[in-house]
């Protein structure tokens, strides 16, 4: 920890606790939110998922029932079918959304490589590219709700100036609804958070080494590929981390107002399950069970991730 | 607009050498800038046109609406090898019956033009009273405790957005600055356990203490209503964090010239700690406004009462009744996104340097 060889508790010389009063006093009003609000919580989500609770009733405790429900197979005639086949169906779900990262991590950094140049008019395109990130989501959910919608949409009346006759149905066919969330949220995370973090990063980045690399005959591309691209890995490592976790629980606002999960469950993610078991059904202990397996997938992917950084991040 | 990102180290980066490559930039940031603008574009357009110019299937960007005479709707059409304006007075299975206005010599004849044949003359026209309308299609019926009966809907929204906004910010901040204070300056028994404990929540998706934050405040009588909207924002560990880094890089003599000349810790965390940390605060009030402003999840478990509804939410339930009213839904959206924009643009310089502050030391 940062400072702890100077002010180390270790040394501290035994006193009454009286005399640490004053110093825990400005340490109790976020603790007590946090133990409310935060600690206690996460350990109750962890017990919560072992009990069958319809908030009228008690809890009553139920064991691994609802993970067994949630997670395992039963035989069906000859072949194995999942016991909650929403589940699989909504974990897919939102894994398929997830595939707009890579797409959204390469467009962030085309964004900040195009606003480090320095040119004229350049901070009008940084703060517009960052407008999305910023808006109320409802309220671009709602506009993009429009935009694709079937026959009067921006998106498919220019679909049709393009010659296509018959543009999709975007959230209204299973084919095309995931694709359509996909659009609008890379639309969303394109200039934003991530490509104000890689900015960042291209800027601590020692304008020597470029110039090195001038001496040495690089090309633009070389010096992208060779010197940029390896210095900002732990950025990109971060945004990949970030993305992975946010993107595990994303969705919900857009399924809620897009599509309300349809068609035929094709945009409902595991967050609007989650939502719909605990708020809508009062399923309150299979839905803790399935946020504390989401929590786990987060978790594994986070240390995952993190393994594979060790090879290819460069400190 | 000043540079809002001039908190950044100078780039050192060469300039582009050519022409070429600059001009190339320019083109890929206008083709993306093109790409970002349009759907706002769109939303603020739709927001502005006549109810019956919206589902057209046209991209009209500039409303505009048909022109209207004192006999009837106009029409431009060729008569006799003639370009003609007439005013429709009559539909007949044979086409349009119109009134003619121009040319003048043969203004008020009557002659009757196949239906496809006649265009709409339209003109530019901004259609205000949308906003107006959506502000005015809801009602609350008691709000604010029974300070407000019978309000516009958006109004009570708005200050309920604004309550709780400004409510979780500072309580935010304030908590979070005093346990950083004592993280980053204070010595006490278990203080990095303590800390270990507030890092490792960091990590914890906000889904695992959904339910039982929920349980929690109805066990206490406290959903539906400003509590539960405040209170659990009120608490974080993550700007706990980022203050108490922000804090470490504090000189530490200064509090040493505070204490000799008697201040207490309280004296010395108010008059040296957060004058200096001004631009950490910054950042994490516009973090944590934006975010409570924009939050969409939390108000819509706890909260059932239109007139306890923040903005996001109540827009979630104007889209109910008017789903297909787009200029309505696009007028309420720009009413809902306006505000933040403000605060952003004023804000964007800190709100950058707080993302880097969190996310670069993270």
């Amino acid at each position: 920890m940062t400072g702890s060889e100077q002010s180390g508790t270790a040394a501290l010389p035994r006193r009454p606790w009286r005399r640490y009063l004053g110093s825990y006093a400005f340490l109790v009003p976020n603790f007590l939110g946090f133990l409310a609000f935060t600690l206690l919580p996460v350990a109750a989500a962890f017990a919560l998922s072992f009990t069958e609770w319809a908030i009228l009733n008690p809890p009553r405790l139920v064991g691994l029932h609802n993970f067994d429900r949630l997670l395992s197979f039963h035989r069906e005639g000859s072949r194995l079918a999942a016991n909650d086949p929403y589940f699989w169906k909504y974990l897919w779900n939102t894994v398929f959304l997830m595939f707009g990262i890579p797409l959204a991590v390469l467009g962030s950094l085309v964004c900040a490589l195009l606003l480090n140049q320095r040119l004229r008019g350049v901070v009008f395109f940084r703060t517009l590219f960052f407008l999305p990130a910023i808006g109320s989501a409802v309220a671009i959910t709602l506009l993009w709700k429009w935009i694709f919608q079937e026959d009067y949409g921006l998106l498919n009346t220019w679909l049709r100036h393009f010659g296509i006759a018959h543009p999709p149905g975007w959230l209204v066919t299973t084919t095309w609804a995931k694709p359509a969330f996909i659009i609008m949220s890379l639309w969303m995370a394109v200039g934003g958070y991530n490509c104000v973090l890689y900015l960042a990063g291209l800027q601590n980045i020692p304008g020597e080494l470029y110039e090195a690399a001038d001496m040495d005959g690089a090309n633009w591309w070389h010096k992208l590929r060779y010197v940029t691209w390896p210095l900002l890995s732990p950025t990109t490592f971060f945004i990949v981390t970030m993305s992975i976790i946010s993107g595990f629980q994303g969705g919900f606002i857009a399924a809620y107002m897009m599509t309300g999960g349809g068609p035929a469950g094709a945009t409902t993610t595991i967050m609007l399950y989650i939502y719909q078991n605990a708020f809508q059904w009062f399923q309150m202990g299979y839905a803790a069970a399935i946020a504390c397996v989401l929590f786990g997938l987060i978790f594994g992917f986070t240390l995952l991730n993190w393994r594979l950084s060790q090879r290819v991040v460069y400190y | 607009m000043s540079a809002p990102y001039d908190t950044l180290p100078a780039r050192r980066r060469k300039r582009p050498r050519g022409l070429g490559l600059k001009l190339l930039a320019y083109a890929a940031l206008c083709a993306i800038g093109f790409v970002m603008a349009a759907p706002l574009v769109w939303m603020i357009s739709t927001s502005l046109k006549d109810p019956t110019q919206v589902v057209v299937g046209r991209d009209q960007w500039l409303p505009r609406r048909q022109v209207v005479s004192r006999y009837g709707p106009v029409y431009s059409a060729r008569f006799d090898d003639v370009e003609v304006r007439g005013a429709e007075i009559a539909i007949t299975p044979q086409g349009r019956r119109l009134r003619l206005l121009e040319p003048a010599r043969l203004a008020g004849r009557i002659v009757t033009v196949p239906a496809n044949q006649a265009r709409p003359v339209e003109r530019l026209h901004f259609e205000w009273r949308n906003y107006v309308a959506a502000w005015k299609a809801m009602k609350v019926e008691s709000a604010l405790g029974g300070l407000l009966r019978n309000a516009d809907a958006f109004l009570v929204f708005y200050i309920n957005s604004i309550i709780v906004a400004v409510s979780v910010t500072f309580g935010q901040v304030a908590t979070s600055s005093l346990a950083a204070y004592a993280f980053a300056r204070l010595r006490f028994p278990g203080r990095d356990k303590l800390f270990l404990g507030y890092l490792a929540t960091l990590m914890v998706p906000g889904v695992i203490t959904m339910i039982p934050v929920y349980i929690l405040l109805s066990r206490l009588r406290l959903t539906d209503t400003y509590w539960a909207l405040i209170l659990p924002g009120m608490f974080s560990a993550y700007g706990t964090f980022m203050l108490r880094q922000f804090f470490l890089t504090i000189p530490r003599d200064l509090e040493d010239a505070a204490r000799i000349d008697g201040a207490s810790l309280l004296g010395i965390y108010w008059n040296v700690i957060l004058p200096l940390s001004k631009p950490a605060l910054a950042a994490l009030t516009t973090f944590v406004f934006l975010h409570s402003w924009n939050d969409f999840m939390w108000p819509l478990i706890v909260i059932d009462s239109l007139g306890l509804k923040t903005l996001p939410i109540g827009l979630a339930h104007f889209q109910g009744p008017y789903l297909t009213e787009w200029h309505l839904l696009m007028a309420a959206s720009v009413i809902v996104m306006v505000p933040v924009l403000i605060v952003f643009v004023i804000g964007q310089r800190y709100f950058v340097r707080g993302l880097i502050l969190s996310g670069l030391k993270a």
